[in-house]
């Protein structure tokens, strides 16, 4: 088995390096001079100099890009055009900032995703599932971020309960809590949505297994059939569960726009707003890597659980 | 003799094995390994061997649909392998083979018709010509087209699915019929229908079969002649009779001896045979049979015993029944 | 033979059976609730085809003066933006490009993912791995976040989110297609269809197509709703279409502000968001269980 970890390791490198190739295209993909990109306005000329060395732009392509990676892994993600911060450190930030609010929405989603499912499918076809159904589905096709605005109208505007924006910048414990409440519950609809309904399908392939249905039969409806249904459907819903914490944390840009959050959302919208390019990049890159890794995790968590799904 | 319409000649496939950290071939599944037989026109050879002997692996060799890594495939006098692609479609015509599993075997999107239609639209036969013969041959097998040539695979059951199959596999006028566990799959009372369908097929049309099962009975009841496999070897070849009255090989005399039977002085107390089928990929040195073999001697262990002649048209692969040479003084 | 026929037939049918893709028509319009998503849909999208006819104002006129109306006013009934211009002519024309916008990545994956995985399932090896490990690239972002790198890079307008859009699903359904096609290769009636003679493009055509097609389809349509999200959000950023247009991300998202003074015209383009990515999201999901092999 730890053959197959070290196979799975050695196959993210490759992933890794693709998405590091991405990212650094972005930079000539974009138009205008690649050197305009990374260059702050009014640069003085020595500082023209200065960047044109450290890029190597004078070199061939390949040469540029293996330049920048070296950099890269030893944590240099260049300097911030806006603010001429280095952006590793913007970066930091704002990612502990948004691993904050994926980590509270995912437990919003997987706590009532899995709840919801799981009673989905052990009352199925009568009121609680299509109940539950039908909040999975209006979760699945809710664009988060609208609903951001909308929780913003109901609590924020016409209630007055809870703020609009922003992380509180004076961080009170409870001042915070009340900050995060909206920005979480808007980022979890969609995961909350998907989850009702894997969890719900897989409950529903382990209830019909005929083991099952024979102890349903004698009356069994215990917590035994249970535990059973939880423990076979496990597998897949992991994989959903590391998929929708992912999409939480790349796809809170949308949410952190509406609420304002101070996460890496927030910055990389800036970052479009101002063309900031190595700002754009050391996001992108940085939350490549999480999520890459955050996959590997999953796939190895699920094959120390049951080894029969170590896939090639 | 006439020419056998099929010669099998040191037929041999082993599949690697990837595994490890890099994509390397660890160790290699030797599936079929020296396989040599002969079938003469007419007849029905049943080839019969455990699951993991290579049985269906053979199947596929013979048809070609699995290129093997050595060995000869002669049909009618012709070289299969060495066939071109036009000549290989000519040739499909008649080879066929008929699958095992009635449920993964049949396209569920194509009404039953089309799939047995589908052999002749392949082979350039006009729409309606080729609806016509599906639709004879369905009735043939027992299927009423016009109940249920529109039918779909899911509609039917395992044995009208088989009935299908073999439809399919006839519709092209074959000469050989290669037929991998035909009826397997199948309940004991529609098993008996099918084979004396196939019987019948047989008789009609001048075919040859090579059947293949784990099913003694089955093979008992179908075979003229009897090849016995044991982990991708031929151990024990003969009629159908010399066979089942005088298995010579001890993998033979235990897999007769361990059929279920009925009659109650047929009855065993203690398993003729013990352990379970060794791995193909580490098979013994030597004769593969003798880790489980009351026999074994020495000897086995070194060298594969080869094909031995034990009386008319019967060969055993067995030390057993080595005349010594020269033990002359 | 007459004996062991008759206890082989099964029993007699009153009428013909259907062909497969009747039998899935016929199971959808059983469906109330893939009827209902069907006809809002059908509603939804005729609308943003007649928007030139439908819509009583030009969606660029307006006048500061009017701005932000109430919805039920005089004159608009579904209220003004924040200049001045009619909303309801806005809806329907945003309709139009949010349409355009999340369709059309949805089928031109659908069409490019089904050729690559098709292709990388059969013929597997080396063409297998290539194809595979590329998209294994792309798949690692999440959607979200490929779609604004690739659109960040390329800048704002229509066709470059189309592109970023796309390269977002080719992935996804090649990965699906992939995983199809390896699966219906290993079934026997494709061994059984080569045992014929059969070559490889007959193969494909009458055996495997008709039995891939129908999960990438599945998989496709639930990829609708997202898409649709995906493409208003880029607008919502400012990556997708461009002011002046119309379109319902963009429009949410200058209306962002004027939630403090008139709450209910911001929430009109997310609503016409949702609904649409609902109707799809029940379609597909009724397209699905409409086309499982039962029996």
């Amino acid at each position: 088995m730890w053959v197959y970890v070290g196979r799975r390791l050695l196959l993210a490198i490759p992933t890794l390096l693709g998405a590091s190739i991405i990212v650094f295209a972005m930079v000539h993909l974009a138009p205008g001079d690649p050197i305009a990109a990374v260059m702050p306005a009014e640069a003085s000329k020595a500082e023209i100099e200065a960047i044109k060395r450290t890029y190597g732009f004078d070199k061939p392509l390949p040469v540029q890009y293996l330049i920048w990676l070296g950099r890269v892994v030893q944590g240099d993600l260049g300097k911030s055009l806006a603010t001429r911060r280095p952006v590793i450190l913007d970066v930091r930030d704002a990612l502990a900032n948004s691993l904050v609010l994926a980590l509270s929405s995912s437990v919003l989603a997987f706590g009532l995703g899995i709840a919801l499912g799981l009673l989905a499918a052990f009352r199925q076809g009568r009121v609680l599932d299509k109940l539950s159904s039908a909040i999975a589905v209006v979760g699945v096709s809710v664009p988060h971020y609208w609903a951001g605005i909308i929780l913003i109208i109901v609590f924020s505007v016409q209630l007055n309960w809870l703020p609009a924006m922003g992380a509180a910048n004076d961080p009170g414990i409870w001042e915070y809590l009340r900050h995060i409440v909206l920005p979480t519950v808007a980022l979890a609809l969609i995961p909350l949505g998907v989850i009702t309904r894997v969890v719900r399908s897989a409950a529903l392939d382990v209830l019909s297994q005929e083991f099952v249905l024979a102890l349903r039969a004698k009356g069994l409806v215990s917590r035994r059939v249970f535990k059973h249904v939880f423990k076979n459907s496990f597998p897949q819903i992991l994989t959903v569960l590391g998929l929708q914490f992912g999409f939480q944390l790349g796809g809170s840009v949308l949410v952190e726009a509406v609420f304002s959050w101070p996460g890496t959302g927030y910055l990389l919208n800036l970052a479009i707003f101002q063309r900031d390019i190595p700002v754009l990049q050391g996001v992108i890159l940085v939350l490549a890597t999480f999520f890459v890794l955050l996959n590997l995790a999953v796939d190895l968590v699920q094959t120390m659980i049951d080894p029969r799904i170590a896939r090639h | 003799m006439s020419t056998p319409l099929l010669e099998v000649l040191g037929l041999r496939k082993h599949f690697p094995l990837r595994g490890g950290v890099l994509p390397r071939t660890r160790a290699w599944v030797r599936a079929v390994d020296g396989v040599s037989f002969d079938v003469a026109p007419g007849e029905t050879l049943g080839i019969v061997g455990e699951s993991g002997c290579g049985k269906s692996t053979l199947a596929r060799l013979i048809l070609r649909l699995i290129e093997p890594d050595a060995g000869v495939v002669r049909f009618d006098g012709e070289d299969v392998r060495a066939a071109s692609p036009s000549r290989m479609k000519r040739l499909r015509r008649d080879m066929q083979l008929v699958f095992q599993d009635p449920y993964a075997s049949l396209n569920p999107r194509l009404t039953i018709e089309a799939t047995v239609a589908f052999s002749l639209l392949v082979h350039g036969t006009p729409r309606a010509e080729a609806a016509e013969r599906a639709r004879a041959l369905l009735g043939r097998v027992g299927l009423d087209p016009r109940l249920h040539g529109q039918r779909y695979a899911h509609e039917l059951s395992g044995g009208q699915r088989q009935r299908v199959n073999i439809a399919r596999a006839l519709v092209l006028d074959p000469r050989l019929l290669v037929l991998d566990e035909p009826v397997s799959a199948l309940d004991k009372s529609v098993q008996a229908q099918v084979l004396n369908l196939l019987q019948d097929l047989k008789a009609e049309r001048a075919l040859t079969y090579v059947l293949i099962s784990h099913d003694l009975n089955v093979i008992e009841y179908v075979s003229d002649r009897v090849l016995v496999m044991y982990l991708g070897e031929v151990v024990e070849t003969g009629t159908a009779e010399a066979l089942s009255q005088s298995p010579k090989h001890p993998y033979t005399q235990a897999l007769f001896a361990s059929a279920p039977s009925m009659d109650p002085d047929r009855r065993m107390d203690r398993l003729p045979i013990s352990g379970d089928p060794p791995n193909p990929i580490d098979p013994p040195s030597g004769c593969r049979f003798r880790t489980r073999c009351p026999f074994a001697m020495p000897r086995c262990a070194e060298v594969t015993p080869p094909l031995m002649p034990v009386g008319t048209a019967h060969a055993v692969a067995c030390y057993l029944y080595e005349v010594e040479p020269a033990r002359l003084a | 033979m007459a004996v062991a026929t008759a206890l082989v037939e099964a029993p007699v049918l009153a009428t013909a059976p259907m062909s497969y893709w009747r039998t899935v028509a016929w199971r959808l319009g059983r469906d109330r609730t893939t009827l209902v998503a069907g006809s809002v849909l059908t509603l939804i999208v005729l609308s943003a085809v007649l928007a030139p006819w439908l819509a009583p104002y030009h969606p660029s006129a307006g006048s500061i003066r009017l701005r932000l109306a109430p919805v039920g006013g005089p004159g608009h009934i579904l209220g003004t933006d924040e200049q001045g211009r009619d909303m309801l002519s806005r809806l329907l024309w945003g309709g139009r490009m949010t349409l355009v916008a999340g369709l059309t990545p949805v089928l031109v994956a659908f069409v490019l993912g089904s050729g690559l995985g098709v292709l990388a399932g059969y013929v597997g090896g080396v063409t297998n791995t290539l194809i595979m490990r590329t998209m294994d690239i792309f798949y690692a972002f999440p959607a979200v976040l490929l779609a604004i790198a690739i659109s960040g890079a390329l800048g704002p307008g229509l066709a470059n989110t189309l592109i970023s859009l796309s390269i977002v699903f080719v992935p996804r359904v090649v990965r699906v297609a992939e995983s199809a096609t390896v699966q219906v290769t290993g079934l026997e009636y494709i061994a059984a269809a080569r045992a014929s003679g059969a070559g490889v493009r007959a193969i494909i055509r009458h055996h495997l197509l008709a039995n891939v097609l129908g999960p990438i389809l599945v998989f496709s349509s639930t990829q609708v709703s997202l898409s649709i999200i995906l493409a208003a959000g880029l607008s919502f950023l400012g990556l997708g279409v461009t002011p002046p247009a119309a379109e319902w991300g963009l429009m949410l998202n200058t209306l962002r502000q004027s939630i403090y003074v008139n709450a209910l015209v911001p929430a009109l383009p997310g609503l016409a968001i949702f609904v649409t990515s609902m109707a799809f999201n029940l379609l597909s999901d009724g397209l699905r269980d409409a086309m499982e092999i039962r029996g």
